[in-house]
């Protein structure tokens, strides 16, 4: 068994969790205020996720950049495959923040969506 | 003169949010003015996810947070937004002047509210010696010119100072390419939320040195090197922990102050929670430098709601 020292940032109370884990199993979790953190210690030993969040260019809009972000989180090892994709992005027409730029994204199964509104 | 009930200088989060309590708290007539073209302040350029959770109790990015905010705004007819228009004086009879395309414009106003934000805190402010060369920028300022601006400032950073702007900077940098070489902290743990030294700086194996600093910065035109050395628990340098770092790039982040400027120009000064002129008020960052914009919110309401109940009683 190995014991795992873990800070949660699923909210800015940043709890200390110490997880107990058996060959990538969670079997105890403590330190969490809120069931939140128990859900992110199993993530993190299992498959670490975390929503990313970037900026995407414009043409012809009135904004340069445009903000955008995943609206699920990704598994962290995708997330420099991510930013290749975001890089490639030309966003031409109006947008209002949540509207979808590309679905399904990298076939992850979130969608990129904006985060601001541009006209 | 243009005579207002309320003008309120800033559409960051703070002066949006005291225009929008001051409507509901019977204020018919503001003037809410923004030297920038959009409404939002620095809200537009914090892309990352965080903002929200007690205001809204959902994690919502910089400009999700703005938003909400703004199209509020914009849906109460009773506010009237002036983009592009720079404050420049303040009397303490409440007389405000600003410059906006083509004119410059002085209102009397019954109450107002300054929310005018803050700014960074400078390499000049903390003293680091060395060369003057290009490529030392404020992390705030860069992450303008990434999130904004769409222009990535260097290749190879050092940071300096562990606040929160700087940690989410470093994954910024990294996430555009860069290579973020160090975090230079003076004190012994970081100054920032534990969660962004989490998903900013482990995410991304960002070397972090604490109790060191800048000895020097290197550099003609450009930045090239800089020196680091240990220091004990009184900031002194120990001797023989010298070490370089080559880097075309320095971030400083190592704080914020509130911009009060106009405040201080009308020779009206902070006392507590209020000014020294009455009808005059502060709130937001300009007031005190808040780690949530949750809580600058919060704060900006019962601004709004004071500024209203001073316009009822005159
Ligand atoms: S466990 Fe709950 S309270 Fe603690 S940091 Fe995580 S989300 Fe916040």
């Amino acid at each position: 068994m190995i014991s795992k020292k873990l800070t949660c940032i699923e909210c800015p109370e940043g709890c200390r969790l110490t997880i107990d884990a058996e060959n990538s199993k969670v079997i105890k979790i403590t330190g969490n205020k809120c069931p939140k953190g128990e859900s992110y210690a199993v993530a993190e030993i299992e498959n670490p996720v975390r929503i990313l969040t970037s900026t995407v260019l414009c043409q012809g809009l009135s904004l340069k950049m445009l903000s955008v972000r995943t609206d699920k989180p990704i598994s962290k090892s995708m997330i420099f495959e991510a930013m290749k994709e975001i890089k490639k992005i030309k966003v031409k027409k109006s947008l209002n923040a949540g509207d979808i730029i590309v679905k399904d994204f990298l076939r992850l199964g979130v969608n990129l969506i904006a985060t601001r509104k541009a006209e | 003169m243009i005579k207002r009930d309320l003008v309120i200088v800033g559409g960051g989060p703070s002066g949006m949010a005291a225009a929008i309590s001051a409507h509901e708290n019977g204020v018919k007539d503001i003037l809410l003015i923004e030297r920038d073209q959009y409404l939002g302040g620095i809200l537009n350029q914090c892309v990352h996810t965080g903002f929200g959770i007690n205001y809204f109790k959902e994690i919502l990015t910089g400009p999700e947070y703005a938003g909400r905010f703004i199209e509020k705004v914009k849906s109460i007819p009773d506010i009237e937004v002036s983009l592009k228009s720079l404050a420049v004086r303040l009397t303490n009879d409440k007389t405000i002047t600003f410059l906006k395309p083509g004119k410059l414009e002085t209102i009397k106003a019954k109450a107002l509210v300054m929310a005018t934000g803050c700014r960074e805190k400078t390499r000049e402010m903390i003293h680091i010696p060395g060369t003057r060369p290009a490529g030392v920028f404020s992390a705030g300022l860069a992450q303008k010119l990434i999130n904004i601006e769409g222009l990535l400032p260097g290749r190879e950073v050092v940071i300096v100072g562990s606040g929160d702007i700087g940690l989410i900077m470093a994954r910024r940098f990294a996430l555009e390419g860069a290579k973020v070489k160090a975090i230079i902290e003076i004190q012994k743990e970081s100054r920032g939320l534990l969660r962004n030294m989490v998903q900013c700086v482990e995410d991304f194996d960002i070397p972090v040195y604490f109790n060191h600093k800048i000895s020097w910065i290197y550099g003609k035109d450009r930045v090239e090197k800089v020196s680091v050395v240990k220091v004990d628990n009184d900031f002194n340098e120990i001797p023989g922990t010298l070490f370089e770092i080559k880097c075309d790039t320095i971030l400083v982040s190592v704080g914020l102050i509130p911009e009060n400027e106009l405040i201080e120009m009308a020779g009206v000064s902070i006392e507590g929670d209020r000014t020294s002129a009455p009808g005059i008020f502060v709130c937001g960052n300009s007031f005190k430098i808040y780690d949530m914009v949750d809580s600058a919110t919060e704060d900006s309401m019962l601004t709004g709601k004071l500024a209203a109940e001073y316009i009822r009683n005159l």
